[in-house]
């Protein structure tokens, strides 16, 4: 049984320093997809994001969506990193690492549990922008709900 | 119960969190944001498509239909957008 390292913070992570613990001691592991958000500038016009979550359900909510993917595919590990708060332009938003004994079920968890993520995990971004001008909260997209749809099947549908 | 606001129906309803206490005829989730809609100009604008706004009950996703129950803690919120 995989248990899934959630963290939902406002500090900055290290990738490395997080693949080499998902992987420390294990000689099973044959492959680790990561995958890291980062903060756009949108061509110059974004000056921050701010991330605002809902405490407790956004590790809640995205445990849940690590289980699914647990059930789904045989993964060795599997961490997850979101931060929240206020992110400059090229820092790291967000860190789904899977490991497993071979690649392809690596990167489609991986996949998976981005675009689940991107639908399910109670987080909203703010832009604050470059020319002081209001800045909005940003709108959920109708082709990220397409990509969590895509992965439902009629059996197992992870949305239920 | 307490009712907890996130993104821009918090700022909209101008609070983030408050305790409410409905009339024993609000029964499901939608009932709730028919009733809270009713509560002033800031929710109404908050509420005015109900489509927008998505809930939790004690921290898991719920629809419209779901029953309130006997949940303590209920979320508004815009799709999400993290990631």
């Amino acid at each position: 049984m995989v248990a899934p390292t959630v963290r939902v913070q406002v500090e900055d992570f290290d990738v490395a320093a997080e693949e080499a613990l998902l992987t420390r001691g294990r000689r099973d592991i044959g492959a680790v997809v990561a995958f890291t958000g980062l903060c756009r500038d949108e061509d110059g016009a974004l000056a921050a994001l701010e991330l605002e979550h809902y405490p407790g359900m956004a590790e809640e909510e995205i445990a849940r969506v690590a289980g699914t993917a647990l059930a789904r595919w045989p993964l060795a590990g599997l961490t997850i990193i979101h931060r929240y708060g206020k992110i400059s332009p090229g820092d790291r938003i967000v860190l789904t690492l899977v490991a497993a004994r071979h690649r392809a079920e690596a990167f489609s968890a991986a996949e998976f549990m981005m675009d689940y993520l991107k639908t399910r995990a109670p987080f909203w971004k703010k832009t604050h922008r470059v020319d002081g001008a209001q800045g909005d909260w940003i709108e959920a997209k109708a082709e990220d709900e397409a990509a969590a749809a895509r992965w439902a099947t009629k059996s197992s549908d992870p949305a239920q | 119960m307490k009712a907890v606001y996130f993104a821009w129906v918090r700022e909209r309803i101008g609070l983030a969190e408050e305790e409410i206490a409905p009339p024993d005829s609000v029964k499901t989730v939608g009932q709730l944001v028919d009733w809270l809609a009713a509560r002033g100009d800031g929710y109404a604008v908050a509420f005015a498509s109900r489509k927008s706004v998505r809930a939790a009950l004690d921290k898991t996703h719920v629809n419209a239909q779901t029953p309130i129950a006997a949940a303590r803690e209920i979320a508004f919120f815009p799709p999400m957008t993290g990631g």
